[in-house]
């Protein structure tokens, strides 16, 4: 088997709703566990209207900047109550909502820290391979300053990677295409 | 070999391949509904750090008894030809992928879907959910039994049928290897009139979304069986010293 044999993505389709959402799965920290906020957000088409047939998946590390997973170098460990991973169907309104612990920093590249992000997966109906952003935190100017990935963002676009301060949490809007697009990443 | 020095000393893991080459564009003007729902500009490139070569683990707990059995979730059996479908999980240097997280969902033998706004005049099953989940083994082999979908009509041309499928969804061992796709059945009639299956570039690639009709494990008076293997992404060569096969 040789570089590039790997399998195609398909679209989710519409009917996604009967094989992807989970009870639980907006739950990335356990619904009784104490020190969660909800990350809320909308997610839009070109024309400015809701997506009301998309999931959301999110993956991150626990407020220690670490992983429950054999990768991470420093040893998988568990955070209680933290699976890290949320994942929320989008309603006929176009939102969706994760409940969740604030990341801690995440070793980089080279030396450097990323700030504390949360890496996001977006499928729709329309979508013929999932599409990849992330989300940052507004409170972290001078990590988010010091940040790789948002470095590399042209100034004007990074702005649609950070989340707003709410009443609960945060909110982080997703707009496919047009004014204001969020900035997608090539995974 | 090099390795990348992470913040304090320890080097991280190695990334991905990337395999975009294999994968439909985001913007498919044969698949209408794209139109609007891809973006515009470039992609930025996302180094493979921790939070990508990571990914959650998702065990036992979420794996009911009847979840890889399509056709014993209800009182009565399901109506429609009973298949098996099976295969082996891997990754792109061929080494399996073990105990992860395979999820399916399907149209019943008549290409009606369980859901709301599937309303197109073909009959609901009462005794089909369309709805599995299973875990790879320890080498990465999966297997499902459920019975064959039909195809069913949709908009987005004159006369639009999709060929039968299975929708699957995969989470590898990491947020990149993350794959979401359909299966399909071999000899389709209706493959050449359908944006999915077109809008995969290659030739060859398209073929590796079609299972194999497996006599050999067709069960007798029972099922027929279809073997499906999955190819997701493998590492890059950059490892950790202590990786290095030298033998
Ligand atoms: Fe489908």
């Amino acid at each position: 088997m040789s570089k590039g044999e790997t399998t195609p993505s398909q679209t989710v389709g519409p009917y996604l709703h009967i094989g992807l959402p989970w009870p639980d799965g907006p739950y990335a920290l356990a619904e009784e566990a104490e020190g969660g906020f909800w990350i809320r957000g909308t997610l839009y088409d070109g024309a400015g209207a809701p997506i009301p047939d998309g999931l959301i998946e999110t993956w991150q590390a626990d407020p220690e900047g670490r992983f429950d997973h054999p990768d991470d170098p420093r040893g998988a460990q568990a955070w209680p109550g933290f699976r890290g991973f949320g994942r929320c169907e989008t309603d006929a309104e176009g939102r969706f909502g994760i409940r969740t612990l604030k990341p801690g920093p995440v070793p980089g590249l080279g030396g450097a820290m990323q700030a504390p992000h949360i890496d996001v997966s977006v499928f729709a109906r329309g979508m013929l391979n999932r599409t990849v952003t992330r989300i940052y935190f507004p409170e972290e100017a001078e990590a988010n300053a010091a940040d790789p990935v948002l470095a590399a963002v042209p100034e004007p676009e990074r702005a649609t990677l950070i989340a707003r301060p709410a009443e609960d949490g945060y909110v982080f809007d997703i707009r496919v295409q047009g004014k204001d697009e969020t900035v997608f990443f090539d995974i | 070999m090099s390795t990348d020095p992470r913040a304090d000393g320890v080097p991280l893991a190695a990334g991905y391949q990337r395999d975009h080459e294999v994968h439909p564009p985001l913007d498919y003007p044969g698949y209408r509904s794209t139109a609007l729902r891809h973006p515009k500009r470039p992609l930025q490139l996302l180094p493979h750090m921790l939070t990508e070569v990571t990914g959650p683990v998702l065990g036992e707990g979420r794996i009911g008894e009847t979840d890889n059995d399509l056709t014993r979730q209800h009182e009565d059996e399901p109506q429609g030809q009973r298949i098996i479908v099976h295969g082996q999980v891997r990754d792109s240097d061929g080494r399996p992928v073990p105990n992860t997280l395979i999820e399916i969902w399907q149209a019943n033998a008549g290409g009606r879907y369980r859901h709301a706004v599937d309303n197109w005049p073909s009959p609901l099953d009462p005794n089909f959910s369309g709805v599995g989940r299973t875990l790879t083994d320890a080498q990465g082999r999966y297997r499902f039994v459920t019975i064959r979908p039909g195809a069913y009509p949709w908009g987005n041309h004159d006369n639009a049928w999709r060929p039968a499928h299975i929708h699957f969804s995969l989470f590898g061992q990491a947020f990149t290897q993350r794959l979401v796709t359909q299966m399909y059945f071999p000899g389709d009639p209706l493959f050449f009139q359908d944006p999915m299956w077109n809008s995969i570039p290659d030739e060859k690639a398209r073929q590796r979304l079609v299972a194999r009709f497996d006599y050999a494990n067709t069960a007798p008076e029972w099922a027929l069986a279809f073997e499906w293997d999955i190819v997701l992404r493998g590492r890059e060569s950059t490892v950790f010293e202590s990786e290095v096969d030298d033998g």
